[in-house]
């Protein structure tokens, strides 16, 4: 029974409301099922949650806020034609936004919008780094690229705005970790994602490492209550983290098309045997 | 895990059905025994006699219209060895990613607790009713009879190189299959740390049952391969006749009686004499992905198909015989003075001097075409059980692959063995005699 109360909580919460109309929401509910046994309990998880989240919340900011400064770098050796810097800067720019997928799909048109493959949306509403990044690669030149690389920059910007109206929540993160790695068991593993520039994994490390920051924010949380599942956690991630380093390259990664099938398949195991534990963290989010 | 009675509750809706499948089940099985797979000298009588034993045991503990339904996980012996073959399989094979024994040792206590719950049609784990977590059984056999599902385990060679420390403990029988005749092998459909054979009478069931498998094992073990199977069903063919294979003949006239103590004990069961005490009760599994060049050997006539196996397509007779069960004749020539049964026609070769025998549990398999040929890509995943693969398989298939007339039609595409475990009793777990 007492889950069915904390769950119901974080149904409500999930809604965008300040932290504070949370408290008087969750005390609310509380008091109507009349058991404060489960009102002390969601206070005590509360209080735990609260700094979890606001190193989240301030994570997701940084990350956002280098995101523009990166994206306005690589927007501008677009416009300027310069096609080799705007190579180099492409794959580590997008890596700001891979670590905070879950935020910007939680907004709604934006991800489509900074990140759509061709045929994800009708061709005349595709644009985001996937259209530049099939100018670049496929017709080795910026030519018409100046004004997606324009409305590029709005949108980054207006993800970094809109981000201030989403509220994280306990279930953001614990579900957010697990998608980011679906994301890259169904198309960073697969080379989907980069067609044409082949730096699938560059989205693969920071979509791991955007996982990561979320594990390592709730492990205490999590090693409370299930030790085992946290030592499991933090094994998969290790051995995971291993495996990419092997495929590093300067500062960045080797191509996708450096790799084998062996490889593919030995990293998508590793995503498994990782994302598997990891779907079990909203066990944190039981009282 | 011991909680049968709540979500159990959904499967006393199906009671007439099970019913009638019991009694179709037993009629079939005896058939099997009669004239089956699972086929001996003895005939219908004592392996009817034997599968009402079996099937009456369960009885006693679960309610009595799940029983024919359920083959029960623990005993002396795995299931799915000498178990009359079900309408489905799954083969897979994994290899162990765990560091250590421990988790080695952890994988096949998870996985027996879960193999013996979906035995009995148990929703596997605590946590299926939970918003915040994904529930613990993938739920896709939920509500349904148990339909006889069997999981039988086995580890391979590879599992004994130096990672657990046992590679003392690897089974002289438990040999690397030299290089046979026909053999084109892919590393796709190859060798595996751990083999699991699932079996069911429903498909879904068992790929349920794998999946989990799977799923359990994420972190600790990865799957390498696996090959799905099927017969005529037991609802085709209520009599149980011996299945026909996808060429089109009844495969497995010959098999060694499962209900012959003395018989298993000889040609299936491994013993601790045998110099492996851990595989006391074990037994060695063979498995060979056979792909049948259906569309050369649908071009061939009737009379060299027949010449091909020795045996008649029609009634599974021995060339020159009437019945099925007709004894093999291989002195008789025709009136040229030609040997009736070709000298290199598959039974002739199969059966040897009639020694050696195996225990075949084979199933037709279909997996698509061939894109480079646009050809089926279809054939035979043959599994044998038998005590020591270096005295029976082996030696069978050597002279199988330099000679049999059969090599013209197939090609043995994919290859593994396993040393499959003893039975365990209930709170014990699968392996536990060798971790």
């Amino acid at each position: 029974m007492k889950f069915k109360v904390m769950s119901f909580l974080v149904a409500c919460t999930i809604v965008f409301t300040g932290c504070g109309s949370n408290a008087v929401e969750n005390d609310k509910v509380a008091n109507e099922s009349a058991s404060t046994n489960a009102a002390n309990e969601t206070a005590a998880a509360d209080d735990a949650w609260a700094p979890i989240l606001e190193s989240y919340r301030q994570f997701t900011i940084e990350q956002a806020d280098t995101f523009i400064i990166e994206t306005e770098k690589f927007v501008t050796a677009v416009k300027d034609g310069d096609v080799e810097t705007a190579k180099q800067l492409y794959a580590p720019t997008r890596m700001y936004f891979e670590r905070i997928e879950p935020i910007a799909e939680a907004i709604g048109d934006l991800d489509p919008n900074i990140d759509a493959r061709e045929n994800d949306v009708e061709d005349k509403d595709w644009r985001g780094f996937h259209r530049i990044e099939q100018g670049l690669w496929e017709k080795n030149s910026t030519a018409g690229m100046e004004e997606y690389a324009d409305r590029l920059l709005e949108d980054v910007k207006l993800l970094r705005a809109l981000m201030e109206t989403v509220e994280v929540e306990p279930s953001l993160l614990v579900t957010g970790a697990v998608e980011l790695l679906n994301e890259v068991s169904s198309s960073k593993v697969t080379g989907e994602e980069e067609r044409y520039s082949h730096t699938d994994l560059y989205d693969f490390a920071a979509n791991v490492e955007g996982a990561d920051k979320i594990y390592q924010l709730v492990k205490g949380e999590l090693n409370k209550k299930d030790a085992a599942l946290d030592e499991q956690i933090g094994k998969g991630f290790a051995d995971l983290e291993q495996a990419l380093a092997g495929y590093k390259s300067g500062d960045g990664y080797v191509s996708y098309l450096e790799l084998k099938e062996e490889d593919t398949k030995k990293l998508s195991q590793l995503i498994d045997a990782l994302a598997e534990p990891l779907s079990q963290m909203g066990t944190i989010l039981e009282a | 895990m011991d909680r049968p009675t709540e979500h159990n509750e959904g499967q006393t809706k199906s009671k007439p059905t099970d019913n009638k499948i019991s009694r179709r089940d037993l009629l079939r099985l005896a058939g099997v025994g009669g004239a089956g797979l699972l086929l001996g000298a003895t005939g219908v009588g004592s392996l009817f006699s034997g599968q009402m034993r079996s099937a009456a045991k369960p009885a006693s503990q679960i309610p009595e219209d799940k029983s024919a339904d359920i083959v029960s996980f623990y005993g002396k012996h795995q299931a799915g060895i000498t178990t009359p073959a079900q309408d489905f399989i799954i083969f897979a094979a994994f290899d162990v990613t765990a560091a250590a024994l421990g988790d080695v040792r952890k994988l096949f206590q998870d996985w027996t607790k879960a193999a013996a719950a979906m035995a009995k049609g148990e929703l596997l784990g605590d946590s299926n009713d939970n918003l915040n977590l994904p529930p613990s059984d993938t739920g896709e056999a939920e509500g349904l009879s148990p339909s006889r599902t069997t999981i039988t385990f086995g580890v391979g060679p590879s599992f004994f190189d130096g990672r657990y420390g046992l590679a003392g403990k690897r089974p002289a029988p438990l040999t690397d299959l030299p290089a046979f005749g026909g053999d084109e092998l892919r590393e796709e459909w190859s060798g595996g740390d751990i083999g699991v054979q699932v079996n069911a009478n429903d498909m879904q069931i068992a790929f349920h049952a794998l999946r989990n498998l799977a799923r359990i094992a994420r972190g600790k073990a990865v799957l390498r391969w696996t090959q799905e199977g099927f017969q005529r069903t037991s609802s085709s063919d209520p009599s149980g006749a011996t299945p026909r294979n996808l060429m089109g003949f009844r495969d497995g006239t010959g098999n060694p009686d499962v209900t012959d103590e003395a018989e298993m004990n000889k040609v299936v069961w491994a013993s601790a004499a045998d110099g492996m005490a851990w595989m006391n009760g074990g037994s060695y599994m063979a498995v060979r992905r056979i792909r049948m060049r259906v569309e050369v050997w649908d071009r061939s006539t009737l009379g060299d198909q027949e010449a091909t196996f020795g045996r008649h397509r029609a009634s599974g007779a021995p060339l020159g015989a009437v019945h099925e069960r007709d004894k093999l004749d291989f002195d008789q020539k025709d009136e040229k003075g030609k040997p009736v049964i070709p000298m290199n026609a598959h039974v002739r070769l199969a059966h040897g001097d009639g020694t050696v025998k195996i225990l075949r549990r084979s199933y037709s398999y279909s997996s698509g075409i061939d894109n480079k040929t646009g050809q089926l890509d279809a054939g035979l995943l043959f599994i044998c059980y038998n005590r020591d693969s270096r005295k029976q398989f082996i030696p069978m298939q050597q002279k199988l692959g330099q000679s049999d007339l059969l090599n013209e039609y197939i090609v043995h595409t994919g290859s593994a063995v396993f040393a499959c475990f003893p039975g365990v009793s209930e709170g014990g777990y699968i392996g536990e005699t060798l971790f």
